[in-house]
């Protein structure tokens, strides 16, 4: 079987001239307007994020301070965009430019953060399984399969009600009093991972399965690389476009996940604001007021869409197969 | 065939068994019990309302009384309710599969339709407006839609009803339908498109258009045929996902359906609910991916069982 194979290596590899394909990819993901777009709009709302709940300067009001009439003493309740309030306020008067601000920051944070997590088990778990012989596969697989059978919102909500309201030994009661939250952070970032890890689970496994018969594995191996080195320099790095392209796409479905509990009511505990959460709040007011729950539409809407475009760029960019494929 | 089908079902019982499990567990660990509420019971009441039905008793002895009353098909009684939860959710489920369903039907009737336009018209106009639509569906699904659909068509334009659902009055059914549908639509529209450039070039096809066939006949007998079985693999679990995934739409738009009725019996520990609704989502989504199983030896008859 080995020597029959010996003639097509080369036709099927990708070229290894200069310059290197990471400089490659870099070129095609520069060339490609739509997900450059994306990641310049993806890094502004991101450093507005951090600077609007780090300097007073751009947060300019407090998120949670009520104030039910302004200086000349006028109602200051649900009021439209002004030069003061430049997103206006909701219906306790609070500005809506500060808690969207901190809603958009702890989305990020979840998403990210979420992902994170998602990586290290999904990686891990992936290894195991592609690697670690027939009986760790099949356990690995079928936690995998019932991990698809249960609706996977409804586990987060699940977990993240067990989390909360509770004192645990490390995240604590998720009370929120405490500032910045990172209680309630924390158990919807592991409601979430808990779920998620999945999909990136199965894919590096699918992807360790087929290096493993590649020849250039066997060769390393023949040559008398321990299994780790190859593993770490000939495997794992193959897998890495996948896993890059899947947390593009991990993101803003962690985004989409908070959202969709704190949408029900089950998200942060007020006054702290998320996506999720102002958007439940704005749709009890949506016939007085429309602009409360069109602000934090549009931000979710606009993240996932950024994070979508420019997952779909980095695939086309790491793989020009596929791209190729597709059009 | 049969043997497979029958092989499959019994395979379903250790998924219902580990779910079961993992449900339990997870449901007795959340904090606060059925009886807790901001005014305390009597110690008394609550003892006598434990024991009526059967809390009172050590966690395992629970558990193993629940796996005989399910084998027999008994869900138990609901906590909040005092009736059947078969009953309930039985009830509840009239709403949420006559939602799941109409949105299925709308995604897949313009996610083909607009897939095949797209797919046949390679970088034309229609495929960039099927990218466009599919794109806008894809990353904006249900909750985000639902409240932008209610501010453009209930309260500029005044064509719909905000809350409830009603079958068969569009003025209920068409914005839950739309919010619900529209990213299984984009999903499918993605699928077709794909499926249908994979086949464009098969040797199959040339020879149908060098046997001087009708360009229709072409697409309709040898394309789409073979450009189905991947949008057949997808359906399935999507009308599972419909069905077992539609609670945020009927929480925006207020509609009395399992997933509502889950939620608020994940807010008020009613055990029996929260356990009947997970057995009855997994036991569609087993189905579910039986069917699509089952069709695809159907549609493609290289596949033997």
């Amino acid at each position: 079987m080995v020597s029959e194979s010996i003639p097509r290596v080369g036709a099927q590899d990708r070229p290894i001239a200069s310059p290197g394909p990471v400089a490659q990819a870099w070129k095609r993901l520069v060339a490609n307007r739509l997900a450059m777009g994306s990641a310049i709009i993806l890094a502004v709302l991101t450093a507005v994020a951090i600077l609007g709940n780090t300097s007073s300067a751009v947060q300019r009001h407090d998120p949670t301070a009520q104030s039910y009439t302004d200086a000349s003493g006028a109602d200051n309740t649900d009021r439209s965009p002004n030069r003061d309030y430049w997103l206006g306020t909701d219906g306790l008067g609070r500005d809506m430019w500060a808690r969207m601000l901190q809603a958009t920051l702890f989305s990020l944070r979840i998403g990210i953060g979420a992902e994170a997590v998602v990586v290290v088990i999904g990686i891990s778990l992936g290894l195991a399984a592609g690697l670690g012989g027939e009986r760790t596969d099949r356990i690995i697989v079928w936690i995998t399969d019932l991990a698809y059978a249960f609706p996977d919102i409804l586990m987060i909500l699940l977990i993240r009600q067990v989390l909360f309201g509770r004192e645990w030994p490390v995240l604590g009661t998720g009370s929120p009093q405490i500032p910045g939250l990172p209680s309630a952070l924390l158990v919807t970032i592991i409601a979430i991972s808990i779920v998620a890890w999945v999909t990136i689970c199965r894919l590096v496994r699918g992807q360790i399965l087929s290096l493993r018969e590649q020849e250039y594995v066997l060769a390393a191996r023949a040559a008398g690389a321990s299994p780790w080195r190859v593993v770490r320099v000939h495997m794992l790095p193959n897998t890495l476009s996948t896993v890059i392209v899947a947390i593009t796409f991990g993101i803003p479905r962690n985004i989409f996940a908070e959202a969709a509990i704190a949408f029900i009511g089950l998200g942060v505990p007020p006054p702290f604001a998320s996506l999720g959460s102002l958007m439940s709040d704005g749709r009890a007011h949506l016939q007085t007021n429309s602009l409360l729950v069109l602000w934090p539409t549009i931000t979710v809407a606009m993240l996932m869409l950024c994070f979508t475009f420019l997952g779909d760029g980095l695939r086309d960019a790491l793989d020009p197969r596929s791209a190729h494929q597709r059009r | 065939m049969i043997s497979y089908i029958f092989r499959r079902v019994l395979l379903m019982a250790p998924l219902l068994l580990a779910i079961v499990t993992i449900t339990f567990l997870l449901m007795h660990t959340i904090q606060g019990g059925p009886f807790d509420s901001d005014k305390p019971l009597p110690p008394a009441t609550r003892q006598r309302l434990e024991e009526r039905y059967g809390l009172d008793k050590p966690l395992p002895e629970q558990y193993v009384n629940y796996l005989f009353r399910l084998v027999q098909l008994d869900l138990g009684i609901s906590l909040a309710n005092d009736r059947p939860v078969r009953e309930l959710i039985g009830e509840h489920i009239v709403p949420t599969v006559q939602l799941g369903l109409t949105s299925f039907v709308f995604a897949l009737a313009f996610g083909i339709a607009l897939g095949t336009v797209s797919g046949l018209n390679q970088n034309g106009m229609w495929d960039y407006v099927g990218a466009f639509v599919s794109t806008l569906g894809a990353t904006m699904p249900s909750f985000i839609l639902a409240p932008l659909l209610v501010i453009v068509f209930v309260l500029r334009l005044h064509w719909f009803d905000v809350l409830g659902w009603e079958f068969m009055n569009h003025r209920k059914m068409v914005l839950p339908i739309l919010a619900t549908g529209m990213y299984p639509m984009a999903f499918l529209t993605r699928i077709t498109r794909a499926a249908l450039l994979d086949v464009l070039h098969q040797d199959y096809v040339r020879t149908a258009r060098a046997k001087g066939l009708s360009e229709f006949r072409v697409v309709v007998r040898h394309m789409a045929k073979n450009a189905m079985i991947p949008v057949l693999t997808v359906s399935g679990l999507l009308l599972a996902h419909l069905i077992t995934g539609s609670f945020i739409v009927e929480q925006a738009f207020a509609i009395p359906g399992t997933g509502r009725e889950f939620i608020n019996s994940v807010l008020v520990r009613d055990y029996g609910v929260m356990m009947g609704l997970i057995v009855t989502y997994t036991l569609i989504y087993a189905m579910m991916t039986l069917v699509v199983d089952v069709m695809y030896a159907v549609v493609d008859p290289r596949i033997r069982y």
